[in-house]
């Protein structure tokens, strides 16, 4: 394997001075002159048709500068499903009616928050209540309340995914399971609510900094619903205090906030509440999933039926990508002949769901390795050993599908074994101990491109400087997984230079080259990757070029970057600094400054990535059997990211996908009550605390991605779905009670061992 | 009726008039433009916004402006005053990995600061205790941990 300078090593983050010193700017810290602070009026009804909404009271408020509902606005849907206009279900604000309890239906701009929050108190608006559904059984049955009329029987959109003959493969299976299993919401809490502002230029151009994954798709989206040209609006990204899939969309307070600004002429800030976040905002969809898996006897998994019902909410937001993604995530581990797959995306007047951690992962393996683990009790073998017997390896094809081109999936199953004496421990832990294993797959980005972007998936600008620095422009996100300083490390390895001498203008859409299609789905460090990788081959060339002509090389002659100078490989001194050979080639074009662009698409991937990452988890539990309370002892983790470009950030992607892991298997559950969401407070939300994280160990099996950046590929996404069936298997070890309803709590637990 | 207070913060003392429903985290990052100390929650829950008040680790968000009249607090601004060179703690949060997104970190920090000052040398289980009070979505705590036990042998050597 080639060896690196740069990639591989523990290079401190870019942006960590300003992040521990207290300088990063985030969107709340933005504060413009004449600003006016918005606030947004939300549905306190799940489903009702709006009568009559009068303003006139809170626009008479000292200090109210605007007041607008959806009458006010060019009502124009939006979604990013853009190239399916049908599933663009969603106006910035309610227009006719409402469908959860916290739907937007007006917003506020005045001289402080204080004003805009009493002038919410002044709006009155009169609603006829209609009939409301809240999970997806009612929303199926004949005759239930329509929530939108282009979606007959609530079903805003169905998936089928299909290879091999199921008839048959259920046919040649000795063994047969079916189960159903079902899955809860859960909230992305990322530290930073969500916050806008927005400026209005003079010629009528709107700059908006927000807290988002993708400037691309909001600048889009807000041009579509504002009737402006892509181009008239700027979107910057300042730091951003974490995503995880919630900050993947145009939002209604981003259009406000542009709307607001192009009215009143002054600049709108909207920050969220935690209350706001916790009991609206976006969250990981429930699901209900049917699977039928059938086995020969010696354990060979021969077909899989699996129907899952996603509760989407009162909106498409990102299900539909969900819903895709739950088919294809439901056979990515194992070779499955026969494979069928029934995907239905379905509205409740519940909070819409959306993109989160795993995107349909976390759900759909969820199920599928708990009924691995369930499997493997019935036939006798042991649960590592029946993965490992099924397991795909680099080269298997699903038929016009996907291609796996690199695997470390079987080397990984073999590591966590090893490493947390898997064998011994399952025979010999006392009772209320239990060790349970889980496995992932996942994607490094998408291949679909349901955005419709007509630009490339991923772009980069390299401009090369005499003073023998580079600067880098991109549109890629850094939402605090640490992109920057990935695409800097990319960078400065290939080009022979240091991390200092790399500057980088990031996810300003009016400054880095189009476009990008943002942070989500694991794409940064794959697509951007590659997209600056290639540019950086282009300068290297040049410069090649011009030391070749300068010491009249034989045009065979190997070339070499290393450590700032440009030489003959065979012959070091026939060469130069970085700064000078670039001064030489702006010479040769008589000023022209050196600049390169690269970009990526991906190109016969298949239908859903470019690169697949692999890894399984084990988890050792101790089960208090007077309580049920659950207390995760240790968890080991194997798992194959390609080649690592920064450990401690793969380290911290991997200790972070634990905690949300965690979090997702016992303790964080969003509890609505018809359509109203109870707990809305980190006081009653409980993701994990410094005191609930197990100690781990950890491993890379290295692999090389063909496809990557340098051989890299997705790390610390997919890694969030193993932990909770993995937990769930050690909690089965430990007492003999299995969940198949997430997440575990003592409650249920108890139950479940009254029952034996 | 608005209170007419004194706050000296990291050092500099602000005279200013304010409302006394506002709370301590509003004054930072609005009237004093001190942005470094974030807002996560509003309920005292997340510990985003801990600053120290008379040395004491306190939520800024659950603080009232004119309660802390007269005291001295420091901000994450007031970690590394010259601006130059870092707080050890500062420095060990860059160099063991432990800032992510990096919203929680003040607080984290501020958190640590007066753990350490109680508790020259904790224990892991001290240091986990001493954040439980800070929540973190990204780093699954480890690393910070790591930092802080970092922190206090860098502290020990000055």
């Amino acid at each position: 394997m080639k060896r690196f300078n740069i990639v591989g090593k523990d290079i401190p983050r870019a942006d960590g001075r300003a992040k521990v010193t207290g300088t990063a700017i985030y969107t709340d810290d933005i504060k413009l002159p004449g600003m006016l602070y918005g606030r947004i009026l939300r549905s306190p009804l799940a489903h009702a048709r709006i009568l009559h909404i009068d303003t006139k009271k809170a626009k008479a408020l000292p200090g109210v500068k605007c007041v607008i509902t959806g009458e006010d606005t060019p009502k124009i849907k939006y979604g990013n499903w853009r190239l399916f206009p049908n599933t663009q279900d969603e106006y910035p604000l309610a227009v006719d009616k409402v469908r959860f309890i916290g739907d937007e239906v007006a917003a506020v701009a005045a001289v402080d928050r204080d004003t805009a929050e009493e002038a919410l108190d002044l709006i009155r608006i009169e609603y006829e209540e209609l009939p409301a559904v809240f999970d997806t059984d009612a929303a199926l049955k004949k005759g239930a309340p329509l929530i939108h009329e282009a979606s007959p029987g609530n079903i805003s959109l169905d998936r089928k995914i299909s290879y091999g003959d199921i008839k048959k493969g259920f046919a040649e299976s000795d063994y047969i399971r079916e189960d159903v299993f079902t899955v809860h919401a859960v909230s992305h809490a990322y530290l930073e609510p969500c916050s806008t502002v927005a400026q209005c230029d003079l010629d009528g151009r709107i700059t908006l900094w927000t807290s988002t994954q993708v400037p691309y798709i909001v600048q889009c989206l807000l041009a579509s619903t504002l009737g402006m040209r892509e181009n008239d609006i700027r979107v910057i990204k300042p730091y951003v205090g974490g995503g995880f899939g919630g900050k993947m969309e145009m939002r209604p307070w981003e259009f406000c906030a542009a709307f607001m600004a192009k009215k009143t002429g002054r600049p709108v800030k909207f920050t969220l509440t935690r209350e706001e976040e916790l009991a609206t905002g976006r969250r990981r969809h429930p699901m209900k999933i049917y699977s039928k898996v059938g086995f020969k006897k010696d354990g060979t998994l021969v077909a899989k039926d699996l129907k899952i019902h996603l509760d989407g909410g009162a909106y498409n937001s990102m299900g539909p990508t969900a819903t895709f993604l739950s088919g294809n995530f439901g056979a990515m581990l194992y070779r499955i002949p026969n494979y069928r797959y029934l995907g239905q995306h379905i509205y409740t007047n519940k909070p819409p769901a959306g993109a989160m951690r795993g995107f349909g992962a976390p759900q759909s393996l969820f199920a599928a390795e708990t009924q691995m683990n369930m499997a493997a009790e019935e036939l006798g073998i042991d649960p590592i050993d029946l993965r490992i017997k099924n397991a795909m390896v680099t080269g298997d094809k699903i038929p016009d599908v996907a291609t796996i081109s690199s695997c470390g999936f079987i080397e990984s199953l073999k590591e966590v074994a090893k490493m947390s004496n898997w064998k011994r421990k399952r025979r010999t832990l006392r009772t209320g101990r239990g060790i349970g294993v889980g496995c992932y797959s996942f994607i490094s980005g998408g291949v679909f491109n349901w955005f419709n972007t007509q630009y490339p998936f991923s772009a980069a600008e390299v401009r090369a400087f005499a003073d023998g620095t580079v600067h880098l422009l991109t549109m890629a996100s850094d939402i605090g997984q640490g992109s920057d300083t990935t695409l800097k490390q990319i960078l400065a390895e290939e080009l022979g230079l240091k991390m200092e001498d790399i500057r980088i203008t990031a996810a300003d859409t009016a400054m880095t080259p189009q476009a990008d299609l943002g942070s989500w789905g694991s794409r940064v460090t794959l697509m951007a990757g590659n997209a600056t990788l290639e540019a950086a081959k282009k300068i290297k060339e040049v410069l090649f070029g011009a030391i070749s002509a300068r010491y009249n090389l034989n045009v065979i002659y190997d070339m070499e970057c290393k450590d700032g100078r440009i030489y003959a490989k065979g012959r070091p001194d026939r060469g130069m600094s970085f700064g000078e050979a670039v001064a030489l080639v702006q010479k040769a074009n008589r000023g022209k400054p050196l600049v390169a662009r690269g970009h990526y698409t991906p190109r016969g991937k298949g239908l859903v990535t470019p690169a697949f990452s692999f890894g399984a988890q084990v988890a050792e539990v101790e089960v208090d059997r007077e309580t049920g309370l659950v207390e995760v002892k240790k968890m080991w983790t194997a798992h194959d990211c390609g080649t690592v470009i920064n450990p401690t950030g793969v380290e911290g992607q991997l200790e972070g996908s634990i905690h949300m892991g965690l979090g997702y298997a016992l303790s964080e559950e969003l509890v609505t009550k018809e359509g109203k969401t109870l707990n809305t407070t980190f006081l009653d939300y409980k993701i994990p605390s410094a005191l609930d994280m197990p100690p781990g160990e950890s491993i890379c099996i290295e692999t090389y991605e063909p496809e990557g950046p340098m051989g890299a590929k997705e790390a610390g996404e997919g890694l969030v779905s193993p932990t909770a069936p993995a937990i769930a298997e050690a909690v089965c070890h430990a007492t003999g009670y299995r969940c198949k309803d997430l997440p575990i709590t003592p409650e249920k637990i108890l139950k479940g061992l009254r029952k034996k | 009726m608005k209170h007419v207070i004194t706050l000296n913060v990291n050092g500099d003392s602000y005279r200013i008039a304010v409302d006394p429903w506002r709370t301590l985290n509003e004054v930072l990052r609005e009237d004093l433009n001190l942005t470094g100390t974030k807002l996560g929650c509003g309920s005292g829950d997340c510990g985003a916004c801990t600053v120290l008040v008379n040395g004491k680790a306190v939520s800024s968000c659950l603080t009232l402006a004119v309660e802390v009249d007269g005291k001295e607090i420091m901000t994450v601004e007031g970690l590394a005053p010259s601006g130059e060179e870092l707080h050890p703690i500062q420095e060990a949060f860059i160099e063991k990995g432990a800032v992510q997104c990096g919203f929680c970190t003040p607080g984290m920090e501020m958190a640590a600061l007066y753990l350490l000052k109680q508790n020259p040398h904790p224990t892991e289980k001290d240091i986990r205790e001493g954040l439980s009070g800070n929540l973190c979505r990204c780093t699954g705590y480890n690393k910070i941990v790591d930092a802080i036990r970092t922190a206090a042998e860098k502290i020990q050597k000055k």
